[in-house]
């Protein structure tokens, strides 16, 4: 039994917070890592093209509650993801339109895209804080718990339960529709193909008929797509800040990073482990322990490695690590 | 004349790399060009495909003047090119490498598959696996291949015996003969000239960027003053 | 000499706006305003020391900045007795064990050892280092936090001149700097700005949660200053007296004075600054430097130890961005480290040099100046320009009142526009490098 409770309680703090979290990174992660693939910078601007994306969809949540639209007992939200989708690859769209094809027909420098993207950061904050303003914004309207940890209590009859949010099981299963959908494009369309291959040898995909403006095209669509859904996923899950996003930046690059920067499997797994690493770092084990271990040994400190409150340090530790060791990330991602 | 480049003049920014050159292939024939480093040999090839700008000359190619096409538009034309490094998509499979050179012509991407694992059954041995895990001879292989699936009528390969053993040489030979047989002309930049001069059709040696020499194969590797220079005597 | 002449004309400039906004707004915003230039201009200074002259991407400016702000709270706050009575003998063993520790590691790692019991010593002591660390420094951390929370619950600091403070902030960041550099200088630019990124933020959470030490989100306030109160000059007998004989009013003319006071103090720390910026850009060191960013296989090829001069180069420019840091908090008279955002501090000073030009001293000085004279202006302008364009709109109108409350993050969109520009149409800056 108490081995039982002790899985309750990492389950319940670790295990479907982290799955949620990391479903999150790895959503933000994918639209990095792509732009990384065939643009070949680093995308500083991508948290706010998350929250712009959020944001969006919040606006016409508002708008549609206002005529009464509800999607039953899950969020309305989810009910304007695609419109928000579709105003945040529009916005994508005119970023490389004013701004980065103009460099990318130069040739320039990675380092210059880089500081046009931290333009295009700047801008895109002062957007999203001048039309939505910057307080934090709470718009999950829908049933809470899937069942609680009260219910799970009654229903097993153990001391610890472990309680499965609305929030977080929409999180978990379109991260891993998401991603199907993405993997089957990549490795058995023929667009997908090009997309590698024009990510791999840009000459010889050139060579080979394949036209670069159409894959730069399609890799904002799907950067674009991606970041609204991590980002409204991430503000259904938590809450909407307009200033968490520029934070988020580095667990998101350093799940990029940490999977290969470049290869979007590494991004999706690289997700996953810098979110659970955070929980399991600064997760206090004591009543885990006190489940565990002989009534005698009971720990009697917290017992956690790291407080609460430097969990992005661990992301931080987690790429220095990486990138001193395995600079190209575990599933060897571009080293250029 | 297949493809008859003219009197080509060009090179980077303000250094002249060709100086007066000019290259004839004859349709199903294997040219080669040869000559010492620095001689302008690749910079002669990609003058043709359309990679370098030229101040002078013109290129025709099936009877139409293609100087000023870019380098994809001449693929559509037919010309297959085999770059000498990073000539393959290392992080793909060999059948999606395959795949990918047939873009240009889908229909016939099935047949094609078939008639290269023919040519070069390893490939369809290995067609599952990441290229980048492949032997170098097994990449310009894949090289090799995923030109020919853009169907090209004349086939031009960069030194694609350049860093294989000996044997494989021998053997990647084989196989650019096999292609010519089938009807595609060759045009190659060797440095193994004399290995090269054997199996073609016709020659041409190129010293500082000019023709110094133009003649048969077999003719050029008789040659005194040819062997002397360039063949080690 | 057209070249000194442009470079005249736009300083110049810049002194005409200050002094429009000194008669139209008031003289007291128009040197507040122009003292955070010259705070700006430092920080600037600093970074393209980094960025301008030897093309480190250093993303953690904020980080550093917070660090002379940790610094001005350490040497001026005076010291809590009670507390350090309570805690700080535990604190003060904790540090010594975190420095025994810490050589014992590297000594170990340096060591001539197999690589097999190293892999199995070092993580050990490294472990047992947490755990000594946490057993004789938490409760002394709890002790210390507990006392009077409200008011005090922090060590404080040693009563020194808070000026000490500018000097021991630069050199804070500057040894955290050569950690950090150590430790991300191999990288490439792109990886080295996220990991400097990163370790900003971490920099800001310890800020925010060692109590004990900065007490965290309940900010210190009321530091001593360098310069005279306001209410002290207003009851001195030779200050009424001087405004009364010019009939200057005495509560303006006070905030005026004590304005001016710290504008020379800071003025002369950044025509210092400044100096030795050009004297190091004009030395061999500097053309040294500059070879190595422009090409850095072949300065390696010619025997530069190019990891080294860029530690060397990363210390220094943080070690200014330190100073800096810590002649804000001065100004502002208190510590906050809430207030330390990427989008202020870091990413701001990059604009400042990016537009004022890339490893143009000159450039980073104007660029200082200018992006933060933008900066604080971009709220009435962004809001007289909200006015303007949803005057049709009636007053009680949702979106305009929205508009207009949000007009202040104009700013942000401001300074986007204004890196973007820069960026594609003169990506050299105002001042280009070498002129």
């Amino acid at each position: 039994m108490d081995f039982f409770n002790a899985i309750a309680l990492i389950t319940n703090f670790i295990l479907l917070p982290g799955l949620t979290y990391g479903s999150q990174l790895a959503l933000g992660a994918l639209g990095v890592t792509l732009i990384y693939a065939v643009l070949r910078f680093s995308n500083f601007a991508h948290g706010e093209i998350m929250s712009f994306g959020a944001m969006v969809c919040i606006l016409f949540t508002w708008l549609g509650q206002s005529y009464g639209v509800s999607f039953g007992f899950l969020p309305t939200a989810l009910l304007f993801v695609p419109v928000a989708m579709i105003f945040t690859i529009l916005y994508c769209m005119l970023i490389e339109k004013f701004v980065f094809s103009y460099y990318r027909k130069k040739k320039s420098n990675p380092i210059i895209f880089l500081i046009a993207s931290i333009g295009v950061m700047f801008f895109t904050a002062g957007l999203i804080r001048f039309i939505i303003g910057p307080s934090d914004q709470s718009f999950n309207d829908g049933v809470r718990f899937i069942f609680t940890v009260r219910e799970f209590k009654t229903l097993t009859g153990l001391n610890e339960g472990f309680g499965l949010k609305t929030s977080q099981a929409i999180t978990i299963l379109t991260t891993i529709i998401l991603c199907s959908l993405l993997f089957f494009f990549l490795n058995s369309t023929r667009t997908g193909k090009s997309m590698r291959a024009f990510s791999d040898n840009e000459d010889l995909a050139l060579l080979s008929g394949i036209d670069p403006n159409k894959v730069v095209l399609l890799t904002w669509i799907i950067a674009g797509g991606l970041a609204t859904f991590a980002g409204v996923l991430y503000g259904l899950d938590k809450i909407y800040k307009p200033f968490i996003f520029l934070q988020m930046l580095l667990p998101i690059f350093s799940a990029a990073i940490v999977g290969g920067v470049g290869n979007p499997l590494g991004a999706f797994i690289g997700g996953y482990i810098i979110a659970l690493s955070e929980l399991f770092v600064t997760f206090a084990y004591k009543k885990v322990l006190g489940y565990l271990l002989p009534e005698n040994l009971e720990p009697t400190t917290m017992m956690q490695f790291l407080s609460t409150d430097y969990k992005f340090a661990v992301s931080f530790i987690i790429l220095v690590i990486v990138l001193i060791i395995k600079p190209t990330g575990i599933f060897s991602g571009k080293t250029i | 004349m297949f493809l008859h480049a003219k009197n080509m003049v060009g090179g980077y920014g303000e250094t002249t790399i060709l100086n007066n050159c000019s290259i004839n292939v004859k349709q199903g024939e294997i040219a080669v060009i040869v000559g010492p480093n620095g001689a302008g040999k690749s910079t002669a090839m990609k003058a043709i495909f359309g990679m370098l700008d030229l101040r002078q000359g013109n290129v025709f190619f099936d009877g139409e003047d293609i100087t000023y096409l870019s380098p994809q538009d001449r693929v559509k034309k037919g010309m297959g090119f085999v770059p000498q490094t990073n000539n393959v998509f290392t992080s793909m499979t060999v059948l999606e490498n395959l795949e990918i050179g047939g873009f240009t012509n889908l229909d016939k991407i099935k047949s094609n598959i078939k008639e290269i694992f023919n040519l070069f059954p390893i490939l369809e041995e290995k067609q599952k696996q990441i290229v980048g895990e492949l032997s170098g001879g097994q990449r310009q292989q894949v090289a090799v291949g995923r030109a020919l699936m853009t169907n090209p009528k004349l086939l031009m390969l960069d030194e694609p015996t350049a860093g294989v053993s000996p044997i494989v040489v021998k053997e990647l030979f084989e196989k650019i003969i096999n292609i010519a047989k089938a009807g595609i002309a060759i045009l190659m930049v060797e440095q193994n000239a004399k290995q090269a001069l054997e199996i073609s059709d016709n020659g041409f040696v190129l010293v500082q960027g000019e023709n110094k020499f133009t003649d048969k194969g077999m003719t050029l590797l008789e040659n005194r003053e040819v062997r002397k220079a360039f063949l080690g005597g | 000499m057209t070249n000194i002449h442009r470079r005249a004309f736009i300083f110049f400039s810049f002194f005409i706006a200050i002094i429009f906004i000194g008669f139209f707004q008031s003289w007291n915003v128009a040197l507040g305003i122009f003292n955070l230039c010259i705070i700006s201009a430092i920080m600037a200074l600093g970074v393209n020391i980094q960025l301008g002259y030897a093309g480190i991407f250093n993303a953690g400016v904020m980080g550093f900045a917070a660090l002379g702000g940790l610094a001005a709270v350490i040497i001026s706050y005076p010291p809590v007795p009670e507390t350090i009575e309570l805690g700080g003998s535990g604190v003060f063993l904790s540090l010594v064990i975190l420095f025994v520790g810490t050589a014992t590691v590297t000594f170990i790692y340096k060591s001539s050892l197999s690589s097999s019991i190293k892999k199995l010593t070092v993580p050990l002591t490294i472990l047992m280092l947490l755990i000594l660390f946490n057993l004789v420094g938490s409760p002394a951390i709890e002790r210390i936090e507990a006392f009077e929370p409200a008011a005090s619950g922090f060590l404080g600091g040693f009563g020194l001149p808070i000026i000490l403070s500018w000097f021991v902030g630069g050199i804070l960041a500057g040894i955290v700097a050569f950690l950090i550099g150590k430790l991300t200088l191999g990288l490439r630019s792109d990886y080295l700005a996220i990991a400097t990124l990163g370790i900003a933020e971490v920099i800001i959470y310890f800020l925010k949660n060692e109590d004990w030490l900065t007490r965290g989100v309940k900010n210190v306030n009321g530091l001593p200053r360098p310069v005279p109160y306001e209410v002290d000059l207003q009851g001195n007998a030779w200050f009424i007296e001087f405004c009364d004989k010019y009939n200057f009013p005495l509560v303006e003319t006070s905030s005026i004075v004590v304005k001016i006071s710290y504008c020379l103090l800071f003025s002369g720390i950044l025509i210092t600054i400044f100096i030795l910026s050009e004297i190091a850009l004009k030395s061999p060191w500097g053309r040294m430097m500059r070879a190595i960013r422009d090409n850095e296989i072949s300065a390696r090829a010619m025997g530069k130890n190019v990891k080294a001069r860029h530690l060397e180069i990363f210390i220094i420019g943080s070690a200014i961005v330190g100073l800096a840091g810590a002649m804000l908090t001065t100004l502002e008279g208190q510590f906050t480290p809430t207030t330390y955002q990427p989008l202020r501090f870091t990413f701001t000073v990059w604009v400042m040099v990016i537009i004022g030009g890339t490893g143009n001293n000159y450039g980073s000085l104007i660029g200082g100046f200018l992006v933060w004279f933008l900066w604080v202006e971009a709220e009435p302008l962004g809001l007289y320009l909200v006015e303007l364009f949803t005057s049709p709109l009636s007053d009680t109108n949702p979106l305009r009142i929205q508009l207009i409350t949000n007009a202040a993050h104009m700013r942000y969109i401001m300074m986007g526009l204004l890196l973007l520009l820069v960026l594609r149409f003169a990506p050299k800056g105002i001042f280009p490098e070498g002129r």
